[in-house]
């Protein structure tokens, strides 16, 4: 039997366990190392100037102070601000409180030869009831639909915006819907809707070192070595 | 079985000659509509549907099985395998409860098939071995392949017992030596209705025949042609313990306070949520447990390859075969060389954009809103620069 035989006969839960995860995970992995180390190995530019102030590490507060509006523009970014900071709120609590997403965490970890937190500490990760999951998948999923509105309804957005921003919402958007269409088994068979939850996060692993969801990585980073500079040159921050 | 009378001409005949009162037809039939979640209005319906059917001729053909199926079906409490051999069917060639043997059995299947050609009810159990032109299972020097397709022709109806008839099961399982296969892979022309688990229900099994011979027809099936009235929902769903999965309480081992206080076993690889199957509402041995009640998950048995499912019996369902520690090390290693690749070509553009005269290094411009490192790369620019804070 050809691996593509085997392929075939899966049902569909099985495929998104197995294969379509796998590579998922590989591409995953490829894709980010490859572009971070891509990053981290280009030449640094010198600069020779005399520094403004004495200790340019204090710029690191930039990575604070850009994540909270100016007061300048409060009135502009404060409504993006806080569904942005409401989605990842309720993204994070559903996938690192959620029972099921901790057992793949540890299962991945445990494959690792990393040490788990009960293991070490004694104390095992906390997690929260269906139902505080399912109430915090909502309101991700509401902020993320009332960004998108946004960027739509909004014309310099909208300008703003390619491909890489919408496929980027979607394969975002998907997880979460089929989570909890899976949770609440509704419309479709529960193996159905697990399967289209996999293979939604197989497809957001894919997609992610080659789009902007990659901003995971370098939103902290660009900030930090920009409050760098910045405070070597005697800027306000 | 040799009865001196003539053969009763309806069910109801059968059942009056045997002493069966209509009260005893009517809580027969009460409690066989329950167990298939008919309407309370059918249970007239369906004691008059038994009354007036004939018992049909039932010939149960085993494959490549293990006997557990018939280990499961003589253990049915309502009806008992009693009352469902000489009171609804009859069995006219099952070679585990018959007392022929050798070339009297196989003169009595031949003799059967030919009476109630067209109108019996043929039931599998077992897988059916293709490989070596069906030569790794015979039965009195005939393939199960061969059988099963001469039996086929003259049923009315195939009722695959048991998981391995109706999806392949064990004997299929990687990397299924025999080639086996289900029947519905096999007989394309026949009504099919798949029965499925390791063993079945054996009330399943019988509800199923009592649904039949009632009806005349077989019950609504899903998908995977299984009785919507047994396979409906999944054991998750109906489970007593389901509350402690909403509640967050599970059991972290087979031994530990959660599994002593009853809590979901969710994390000790219940394969119950993507398991449909009548095992929470039904149970075993005449409603007594069911094996989650008994402290261990399920395992998925009356799922297609519940066998070869990713991860085994005992890694959580979320626990996904993500490929392991080589395969991440593989990709790694493969994005260090395209990193690495990456970026010699991007320090080679560098070096070629700098001015030469510019003893300060490469940089191409003096722009302080670009991160250090990316100014050169047009990608490492655009990505390292200001704009992924707007994203």
């Amino acid at each position: 039997m050809t691996w593509l035989e085997s392929w075939a006969d899966m049902t569909l839960l099985d495929f998104s366990r197995g294969p379509a995860m796998k590579v998922a995970m590989f591409v995953f992995v490829l894709g980010c190392v490859w572009r971070l180390l891509g990053i981290a190995l280009l030449r640094g530019r010198r600069d020779l100037s005399t520094p403004r102030h004495a200790n340019k590490w204090k710029g690191l507060r930039l990575m604070g102070l850009r994540s909270w509006p100016r007061k300048e523009f409060l009135g502009g970014t404060a409504f993006g601000e806080a569904l942005g900071y409401t989605f990842h709120a309720g993204f994070f609590i559903a996938l690192l409180f959620f029972l099921p997403h901790v057992l793949f965490f540890t299962d991945i970890f445990r494959g690792l030869g990393i040490p788990s937190l009960s293991s070490v500490t004694g104390f095992s990760w906390p997690t929260l009831s269906s139902g505080t999951i399912y109430f915090f998948s909502a309101i991700s999923a509401a902020a993320l639909l009332a960004v998108l509105v946004h960027r739509i309804i909004n014309p310099v957005k909208r300008m703003l915006s390619n491909f890489d921003d919408y496929f980027s919402w979607f394969v975002t958007f998907a997880p979460i819907v089929t989570g909890m269409a899976a949770v609440s088994h509704v419309l479709l068979p529960y193996q159905t809707l697990l399967a289209l939850h996999y293979l939604s996060v197989a497809l957001l692993l894919i997609w992610f070192p080659f789009g902007k969801l990659m901003h995971m990585y370098y939103i902290f980073t660009t900030r930090g070595v920009e409050g760098v500079q910045f405070e070597r040159r005697g800027a306000t921050l | 079985m040799i009865d001196p009378k003539p053969p009763a001409a309806t069910l109801g005949e059968h059942l009056a000659r045997r002493g069966i009162s209509r009260r005893g037809l009517l809580k027969f039939s009460a409690a066989m509509t329950s167990l298939m979640a008919l309407p309370p209005a059918l249970i007239e319906t369906f004691a008059q549907n038994l009354a007036s059917a004939k018992r049909p001729s039932v010939i149960w053909l085993p494959f490549q099985e293990c006997t557990g199926c018939t280990e499961s079906l003589t253990r049915s409490t309502q009806p008992s395998v009693e009352q469902l051999i000489f009171d609804m069917v009859s069995l006219d060639y099952q070679e585990t409860l018959m007392a022929a043997a050798g070339h009297q059995a196989e003169q009595s299947l031949a003799d059967a098939m030919k009476r109630n050609h067209g109108e019996y009810l043929l039931v599998i159990d077992g897988s059916v071995a293709t490989g070596a032109d069906g030569g790794y299972s015979c039965i009195g020097g005939v393939s199960n392949h061969a059988l099963l397709q001469e039996a086929a022709k003259g049923a009315k109806a195939i009722i695959c017992v048991g998981t391995c008839s109706s999806f392949g099961g064990i004997p299929q399982a990687f990397p299924n030596p025999t080639d086996a296969q289900p029947v519905s892979d096999i007989i394309k022309d026949k009504p099919i209705v798949n029965v499925p688990g390791c063993p079945p229900i054996p009330a399943v099994i019988t509800g199923v025949l009592a649904y039949f011979v009632a009806f005349g027809r077989l019950p609504e099936l899903d998908p995977l042609r299984r009785p919507k009235a047994f396979y409906g929902e999944t054991i998750h769903d109906r489970c007593y313990r389901r509350p402690f999965y909403d509640q967050g309480k599970f059991a972290k081992s087979f031994d530990d306070e959660g599994a002593r206080s009853g809590w979901c076993l969710y994390e000790v690889g219940c394969k119950g949520p993507t398991t449909y199957n009548a095992c929470a509402t039904v149970k075993w041995n005449g409603g007594t447990s069911f094996p989650i009640q008994s402290g261990h998950g399920c395992f998925g048995c009356s799922e297609p390859d519940f066998w070869d499912q990713p991860g085994g019996f005992y890694k959580p369902l979320a626990a996904l075969d993500w490929g392991g520690a080589a395969t991440v090390g593989a990709a790694a290693a493969g994005g260090v060389a395209l990193g690495a690749t990456a970026a010699y070509f991007a320090r080679r553009r560098q070096k070629y954009l700098a001015p030469k005269d510019d003893a300060r290094g490469p940089g191409v411009s003096d722009s302080s809103t670009q991160a250090a490192g990316s100014s050169a790369g047009k990608d490492g620019g655009r990505r390292s620069g200001g704009s992924n804070d707007m994203a």
